[in-house]
């Protein structure tokens, strides 16, 4: 074998892999979305890999009378006050862990994490317990507060990799010329670490969106998106639901996904703190 | 425009594990260009952070003037400074990099567009006005950072290493271009380098620092000539100054330096400085190029010289100047500075021609300079 054949061989296992990759996530988008507009008679047609006759018929049941689209308002509630105080208590917790050195720092950023291990199954029955005696079972704050300490160490684990990617000497430039300490984090670091704030936001949007154990423990008649189609696939309206309808909720469930990725892409990487210049 | 005066200034980290800045005393008078010299570590930085407000002093105070500032929070004190990564905001343009500090200020509209064109052209960055950081050089940006700086017509003007980012030949540009600014300006300027050709160019004095400590502080000829110790001594000029330990001896036509393979008489004058040195050992100190090769170049302006021996080790031809690395006796090795291209054979013995006016003596344990 020689040098030109060991580089073209090279190449083809290289693209290989990637396409194996790309078809791994894209082929069940692709199905998803196919299946969730065909028709029963193409869909159990064993003659036919790919529907050719579609029908809106399958998400608008799930959207209308089987109240999807009331999942998805309640999900972007959720979602919405999730971020609002996951980022009223992160930021702060972010800026700290980036900007100040103070005892026990590192016993604080590790225990964050740590948080995260504790299986949330393990905390169920507690949890609806103290949810029932504090009137917050069944409500959507209940839902976003709990969503909340789930996002929150991660939270505050971006927002202090932005943080420390803005440069001490730009805060302290401001505050020689003129602003406070709080001024200048408003003018100076909060507009350069905007975007990945953004980043995060969507980091968080996504999570909530996603999340379905504790919005179906927590939640019976305010449901989020996920539980409200798992409790619709399960078969809550009596018996599981046909096929379709479920690539149809897969539908809708990944829609968001896709569309934050798209807006996204750009900020993920600044959002693990590799590079904010 | 302000004096600045220090009072036992201290600051201490790690509960006072760490001594940054160990009690300075120092004037800066109004309109001056004072440079902190140090090498990294000396606490000539933490001294600027403290003048800006930007550390709080563990003792001692900082006086504007008459105003007592040392608590005083940084926007409150007049300053203004240019950092060492210039800390330019990447978000604004070059305009509004410079005219922020006015915006929050709240000058009026039309004298900041004035000002800001003021200093742009002083720095002829107007053109670059539309700009975003992101899209100069860093020579540029270093222009900016200075625009910004004098915009506000500061009481005191800091620089932290303001060139030591910049390639060398825009350094030699910028260093010339700033202290003309500093003249025109006449601004009370504190610059904090561990350059020494920057501080020999700039300053109208030095300040030199070593590990928190205040060692010498006045003109740079004067700094260069009568270093007090032997930090500053080497510290500053490059190639730096050959030590050599030598004793005192008294013969009988005077005092005597004797070293391995070198014997100096001294001129008498030397004698009421030296007298508690006889028979005990110093630190011999003579700068590369007060000393010559006979018969190679002469010192013209010399007065008084003494000759030594030595054998060519390695020479090093830079051009303008030829260094001889020269051994004197066993194991003494030292340069000699001399003009021009020199053609030396490697082996060769020679005699070296020592300028008398420029030979410095010091102490061998407090390492401060006797002559």
């Amino acid at each position: 074998m020689n040098e030109e054949t060991k580089f073209i061989l090279k190449k083809l296992v290289f693209y290989a892999f990637i396409f194996t990759v790309v078809a791994w996530i894209v082929i069940p988008i692709i199905i998803s979305t196919l299946y969730g507009f065909a028709l029963p008679k193409d869909y159990y047609d064993p003659k036919k890999i790919l529907p050719t006759s579609f029908t809106i018929k399958y998400v608008k049941t799930l959207l209308i009378t089987l109240g999807a689209l009331d999942g998805i308002k309640n999900s972007i509630i959720v979602a919405l006050i999730t971020i609002a105080i996951s980022f009223a208590l992160g930021i702060p917790a972010g800026y700290a862990v980036a900007k100040f050195i103070f005892p026990g720092k590192d016993t604080i950023k590790l225990s964050i994490v740590a948080l995260r291990m504790f299986p949330i199954p393990v905390m169920a029955i507690p949890l609806v317990i103290l949810y029932i005696r504090l009137h917050l079972i069944d409500t959507l704050l209940g839902v976003a507060l709990a969503h909340t300490a789930m996002s929150l160490p991660f939270v505050v684990l971006i927002t202090s990799s932005i943080f420390a990617g803005v440069s001490k000497e730009l805060e302290e430039a401001a505050m020689v010329f003129g602003l406070t300490r709080l001024g200048s984090f408003f003018k100076i670091t909060l507009p350069l670490a905007l975007p990945g704030l953004a980043a995060a936001a969507m980091f968080t949007f996504v999570m909530s969106w996603n999340e379905v154990f504790v919005a179906s423990i927590l939640t019976l008649a305010h449901r989020t998106l996920p539980a409200q189609i798992l409790s619709i696939m399960a078969g809550a309206s009596g018996g599981a639901a046909p096929d379709y309808y479920k690539f149809a909720a897969a539908f809708i469930m990944i829609l968001p996904a896709i569309t934050f990725i798209f807006f996204a892409r750009k900020y993920l990487v600044t959002m693990w703190g590799i590079t904010l210049k | 425009m302000v004096e600045v005066r220090l009072e036992n200034l201290k600051k201490y980290f790690g509960n006072g594990k760490v001594k940054a800045v160990d009690g300075i005393d120092l004037t800066i008078k109004d309109g001056e260009f004072l440079v902190l010299l140090g090498p990294s570590g000396c606490g000539k930085t933490t001294t600027l952070r403290m003048i800006a407000g930007l550390e709080s002093p563990t003792g001692g105070k900082i006086w504007f003037g008459d105003k007592d500032v040392t608590y005083f929070s940084p926007k409150d004190r007049n300053i203004s400074m240019v950092f060492q990564s210039y800390a330019v905001w990447p978000h604004m343009t070059v305009y509004d990099n410079i005219a922020f500090p006015l915006k929050i200020k709240k000058h009026p509209r039309d004298e900041i567009d004035k000002k800001v064109k003021w200093a742009a052209g002083m720095l002829q960055i107007g053109n670059l006005l539309d700009r975003y950081p992101a899209q100069l050089s860093g020579g540029q940006r270093q222009r900016v950072a200075v625009a910004r700086a004098i915009v506000v017509e500061p009481a005191v003007l800091l620089m932290d290493e303001p060139l030591s980012n910049l390639d060398a030949k825009l350094r030699v540009a910028m260093r010339a271009e700033i202290k003309k600014l500093q003249t025109k300006l006449k601004v009370t300027t504190i610059y904090v380098t561990h350059d020494q050709v920057e501080a020999m160019t700039m300053g109208d004095r030095i300040a030199v620092m070593n590990k928190g400590k205040l060692l010498q502080v006045g003109p740079p000829t004067e700094v260069y000539l009568k270093p007090n110790s032997i930090f500053v001594g080497t510290f500053i000029g490059a190639p730096e100054m050959n030590l050599l330990e030598v004793s005192i001896k008294e013969k009988e036509n005077g005092l005597v330096l004797e070293g391995t393979g070198l014997e100096i008489t001294l001129p008498e004058e030397f004698r009421e400085l030296l007298e508690r040195y006889i028979n005990k050992s110093v630190i011999f100190g003579i700068r590369p190029e007060h000393m010559t090769i006979e018969g190679v170049s002469t010192l013209e302006h010399v007065k008084r010289a003494r000759e030594i021996e030595g054998t060519v080790d390695f020479i090093e031809a830079l051009g303008t100047d030829t260094i001889v690395h020269a051994r004197v006796g066993e194991g003494n090795l030292i340069k000699i500075k001399l003009p021009g291209h020199i053609p030396l054979e490697i082996g060769s013995k020679v005699k070296i021609v020592v300028d008398l006016d420029n030979i410095h003596i010091f102490d061998k344990t407090t390492e401060n300079a006797v002559i």
